[in-house]
């Protein structure tokens, strides 16, 4: 599989005009005479929108090409009002590149970039308002996008998904796209293809892509999990035809998310002679070397530096590192927990405790119930002993139901203290000695016969635990415990 | 008060801001010329009276307080390719038929800003395809000229017929035009004007109706060659609208033009004595040499290899950018839509009823060039002939400062005479089409009368930017010529 | 390179340009007239020469990052041929 990203570049306003940018405005507002295609009307290119390109370039270790060019696509379709898309056809501004991609069970692949060009966006045609006509909304014409072509490295869908995942954490940290999916600003275009057994190492050996059979483009897929399932079932749709002795077709499809299937685009089948040619009301894009230096000494730190850095700074496993680096809110919710504190403790709390309830949920980091204040403060309670890291799942309970609660005094309020008081825990552990001896006297058996570990003391410190409402330091049980049975 | 109409750009502003008479007096003059002659020479498509007349007032009211730009009240007329706010734009094509712009072209907005006022819009070949004005959806404008003794009407060239018959008819004072093969100069040479198009990137392309990107500049049509320099002077500017405009300021060619060519070269390129050129054509050619040595200029012989490629190159270059130039008169935001029973069918049918067959045919030739597979042979091919032809001039401008050649290889023909081949008829930019190839100004002017008495021109050919030559060189000639033959007025 | 009447049609259809089937032939000649002269091209030697780009030396002017347009639907839309609630209506397009 080869996927091709459409991001949408952070900016004010469009790629060639001075209309906004913005994300839900009345239809045709935020359109300009120029995205209009009035006759006579003329593109002049957005500075910020080329070194948001040649940042995110930097940040897929891609070389940088100092000569760009802009070409012209001609189709036609009513939201397109030029009748052809203003795209980096020829020469594109970034070239090849490729990133780390981690995969959920472990292993790492690199995914090779092809390259990385600037384009408008298209209009959008709404089929639903009329069912004789179609509206057409320019908003969104013209806007800059950065189209992120792929080599066909991607071999299953779930690399697909990680893949799009590592990708718009990077733009993300760049601040180049806000990677909002569910708006259209980061979507994909899925590549698929199947070959026999083999096929692939062939076509890596060759780089003779006729080893990987014929490719079927799924177009704009606009979530991780229907990454998956259009990857999927493509490649079992194609499977299943050669099978039956069919011939994959290449052509575009379509992946509806409410069956969960692709279907071929009818509309596209006769447009694909694009006559691209260079758009001749713009120059060439020439760079120098002094401009990308200056972006590349600016750059944000990025995932994987991040990833490294928590790893180094912080001791943390690999993975976590990677989990909490992704993405810039959680590496600086992370960060904010972990200042001063045991920095291993706060990304098992981020990652297992708080990420795991809001993947439960469903929730964004942003809609956190605890904040990485009110972690941190849990933490500290754990670290000095207040409470025991058992009670403490009990108070990060309590912190995600209540609003704005401060740990310790909810520790306080419900008398959670970790009980160190000796003399206490004494006359617990007498109490239980006294009901239960029967178990003194197997304590004592299994020490005598050499284990350091009698299995029976496991059994008293759950019993003090218990007696003690799960208050009780368990090592100053455990060390009464031994003391009192002499072992 | 007819005699108004005579006067000259440059001496209707002088008169004007001596207030020997008002913009409102000149307007009206204007007005009732265009009155009577419309209706036989079809030059304007829309006289905007009440416009005019607002503007002039406004003119009025500044000059009266001394105020007012540098062509406070002076009646011009606008060529259909510009978008006027508010008054409607069609390009002479069907399609647009009903286009009514809420901008202003940057090139008539800077006349506005000078307090011109604007009479009305001039009619023109479609999308300025054309080289005899007979392609433009109201009809072929018709040369104030006449053979002598004859009354078979006469192409005015194209595609600015409309903005130089109405300029040698004393319709306006000067009129806006475009050239993307040579019309501008072409249609000046059939009518006995003068005009110029700039260096490629000196007037702005904002608002303007693209026909090829890489070629079309505006520029004016005019009676004499100082008219021209100060239209010029006001239409180009830096514009930020624009990529392509360059962004460096315009030169103050009124200051100079009479500066005279003592001790420049001025180039013959022998590419241009082609086969079958009249005797007259030749004998003006010489004529003009003669006067501009007499005048102190060096001639000296330059060669042109490529010129006999540069009009195949255009016709690919051309037709390639205007099929993509076009592509957004599809009848879905603005223009006719005609009814279909699919959207394709919608699309196909406005366009083939929107256009007619002269851009057609230029579309499908574009759409044809650029197509999968041909791409290389053929525009890729021309944009290398056309790198060619811009290396032949630089060639032949370490030898000289300037080209002198005549515009056209024969006067004005009739309506009619060339339409039935579209190579024929191409054939009549040959010597002016290398100039947009290469992106150089260059000017024609009227010399002389033929033996039908009909005007011939010369046309002066600059390097990049040095229109100030251009201007110099035909101010000499002209001076020399003393051309001042008028198109007797059979229209009134 | 001779254009055929298939050639023609594809050419219509990339164009949408509707041509009647009596008009193909009589256009695929005018087309080869104009492409035939256009062939002595091919005398051109263009090795090593550079497609043209501009013919005056300028690098692509770019504007700042800002918004300076917009919220002028009205206007985008005044010379529609249909509209309505703030969109263009256009024919129904079957995806």
């Amino acid at each position: 599989m080869g996927l091709e990203v459409h991001a949408q570049i952070t900016s004010n306003s469009k790629l060639f005009s001075g209309s906004s940018t913005h994300f839900g405005a009345d239809p045709n507002s935020n359109v300009s005479l120029v995205d209009t295609a009035l006759p006579g009307m003329l593109p002049v290119i957005n500075e910020h929108c080329v070194e948001q390109a040649v940042r995110t370039g930097l940040g897929l270790n891609a070389k940088i090409n100092l000569f760009s060019r802009f070409d012209r696509k001609n189709y036609f379709y009513p939201d397109l009002p030029q009748g052809y898309q203003i795209s980096q056809f020829q020469y594109p501004i970034v070239g090849e590149g490729e990133i780390e991609v981690e995969l959920e069970d472990g292993p790492t692949i690199t995914v090779g970039i092809e390259r990385l060009h600037m384009e408008q966006d298209a209009g959008k045609s709404i089929h639903d308002l009329d069912p004789n006509a179609t509206y057409v909304d320019l908003n969104r014409s013209g806007v800059a996008l950065m189209e992120i072509v792929s080599k066909p490295d991607i071999r299953s869908p779930k690399e697909a998904s990680a893949y799009v995942k590592k990708l718009r954490s990077i733009v993300v940290a760049l601040g180049t796209c806000n990677g909002v999916m569910a708006e259209g600003n980061l979507r994909a275009d899925v590549n698929v293809s199947v070959c026999k057994v083999g096929g692939y190492d062939k076509f890596r050996e060759t780089g003779d892509f006729s080893h990987l059979g014929t490719r079927c483009e799924i177009k704009n897929v606009n979530s991780f999990r229907f990454i998956e399932q259009a990857a999927e079932f493509e490649a079992r749709r194609q499977v299943n035809l050669i099978e039956d002795g069919g011939v994959v077709d290449q052509e575009t499809r379509l992946f509806d998310a409410e069956t969960g299937v692709t279907r071929s685009m009818r509309s596209k089948e006769d447009a694909h002679d694009y006559r691209y040619f260079p758009d001749p009301d713009l120059l060439p894009l020439k760079l120098t070397q002094e401009y990308v230096d200056n972006i590349k000494a600016n750059l944000p730190e990025l995932p994987d530096q991040k990833k490294e850095r928590f790893v180094s700074e912080y001791g943390l496993k690999a993975y976590d590192a990677g989990v909490l680096a992704a993405e810039a809110d959680k590496a600086a919710f992370f960060e904010e927990v972990a200042k001063g504190r045991d920095a291993k403790m706060a990304a098992n709390w981020v990652t297992q405790e708080l990420f795991g309830y809001l993947n439960k949920f469903d929730l964004e980091l942003a809609d956190s119930p605890v904040s990485s204040k009110q972690l941190g403060g849990l933490i500290d309670l754990i670290a000095n002993k207040t409470i025991s890291g058992k009670i403490a799942k009990d108070v990060f309970q309590k912190l995600i139901e209540e609003d704005d609660a401060d740990p310790a005094v909810i520790v306080e309020r419900d008398g959670l203290k970790q009980v160190t008081d000796t003399g206490a825990i004494e006359k617990v552990v007498d109490e239980i000695m006294a009901a239960n001896p029967d178990q003194v006297e197997q304590v004592k058996a299994q020490f005598a016969e050499g284990h350091k570990k009698p299995k029976a003391l496991g059994w008293f410190v759950g019993q003090a635990m218990k007696a003690s409402g799960g208050k009780a330091n368990p090592q100053a049980v455990n060390e009464i415990l031994k003391q009192k049975l002499g072992i | 008060m007819s005699d108004l109409t005579k006067l000259t750009l440059t001496d209707a502003v002088k008169g004007l801001k001596a207030k020997e008479f008002s913009s409102r007096e000149i307007t009206q003059a204007h007005l009732d010329v265009i009155e009577k002659a419309n209706p036989a020479l079809n030059a304007f498509t829309e006289v905007t009276s009440e416009h005019a007349l607002g503007m002039a007032d406004a003119a009025d009211t500044k000059l009266a307080k001394g105020e007012g730009g540098l062509l406070a009240g002076a009646p011009l007329g606008v060529k259909e390719l510009f978008c006027t706010k508010g008054v409607r734009t069609t390009a002479c094509s069907d399609i647009l038929s009903n286009f009514v712009p809420t901008y202003e072209s940057t090139v008539t907005q800077n006349l506005w800003n000078e307090d011109a006022v604007m009479l009305g819009k001039l009619n023109m070949d479609q999308f300025a395809m054309g080289s005899s004005n007979e392609t433009s959806c109201f009809g072929n404008v018709i040369n104030p000229w006449r053979r002598e003794g004859e009354d078979t009407q006469l192409a005015p060239g194209g595609s600015s017929g409309g903005s130089a018959a109405s300029v040698a008819a004393d319709l306006c004072l000067a009129a806006t035009a475009s050239d993307t093969g040579g019309s501008i100069r072409q249609p000046a040479a059939f009518t006995g004007t003068v005009g110029i198009k700039p260096t490629y990137g000196r007037a702005s392309r904002y608002g303007m109706v693209a026909f090829a990107s890489s070629l079309d500049q505006a520029g004016p049509i005019t009676k004499s060659v100082e008219d021209a320099a100060l239209m010029l002077e006001i239409m180009c500017s830096a514009d930020e609208k624009d990529s392509t405009s360059l962004k460096i300021e315009t030169p103050k060619w009124t200051d100079s033009l009479s500066n005279g060519v003592k001790g420049m070269k001025i180039g013959i390129p022998k590419e241009y004595r082609v086969d079958g050129m009249s005797d007259e054509i030749e004998g003006l050619w010489q004529q003009g040499i003669e006067w501009l040595k007499a005048a102190g200029a060096e001639i000296v012989d330059v060669s042109l290899p490529h010129t006999k490629y540069a009009l195949p190159a255009y016709y690919i270059v051309a037709p390639a950018e205007a099929s993509s130039n076009l592509a957004r008169y599809d009848g879905m935001r603005y223009g006719v839509r005609q009814e279909g029973d699919s959207l394709d069918d919608v699309y196909s049918t406005t366009r083939a009823e929107g256009f007619g067959d002269e851009v057609k045919r230029r579309l499908m030739i574009g759409a044809y060039v650029l197509s999968a597979g041909y791409y290389d042979a053929y525009y890729l091919k021309a944009q290398k002939v056309r790198q060619r032809i811009l290396m032949d001039f630089e060639e032949a401008y370490k030898e000289c400062d300037a080209l002198l050649t005549p515009t056209c290889p024969s006067a004005a023909f009739g309506l009619g005479e060339k339409s039935a081949d579209p190579v024929e008829m191409y054939l009549n930019d040959i010597f002016t089409v290398t100039a947009n190839l290469a992106g150089l100004p260059a000017m024609s002017l009227p010399v002389s009368l033929d033996k039908q008495g009909l005007p011939l021109s010369l046309q002066v050919i600059g390097k990049a930017l040095d229109e100030d030559t251009c201007f110099r060189v035909s101010k000499v000639i002209e001076d020399a010529a003393e051309f001042d033959a008028k198109a007797s007025n059979w229209w009134s | 390179m001779s254009v055929t009447p298939d050639d023609v049609r594809k050419v219509a259809r990339l164009s949408r340009i509707k041509i009647s089937d009596e008009r193909v032939e009589p256009m695929a000649q005018e087309l080869n007239g104009i492409l035939n002269w256009i062939e002595q091209l091919n005398e051109v030697d263009v090795e090593g020469v550079e497609p043209m780009t501009s013919v005056v030396e300028m690098s692509l002017p770019m504007r700042k990052d800002e918004i300076t347009d917009g919220n002028r639907s009205d206007e985008v839309l005044a010379n529609a041929p249909n509209s309505a609630d703030g969109f263009f209506v256009v024919p129904k397009v079957v995806e």
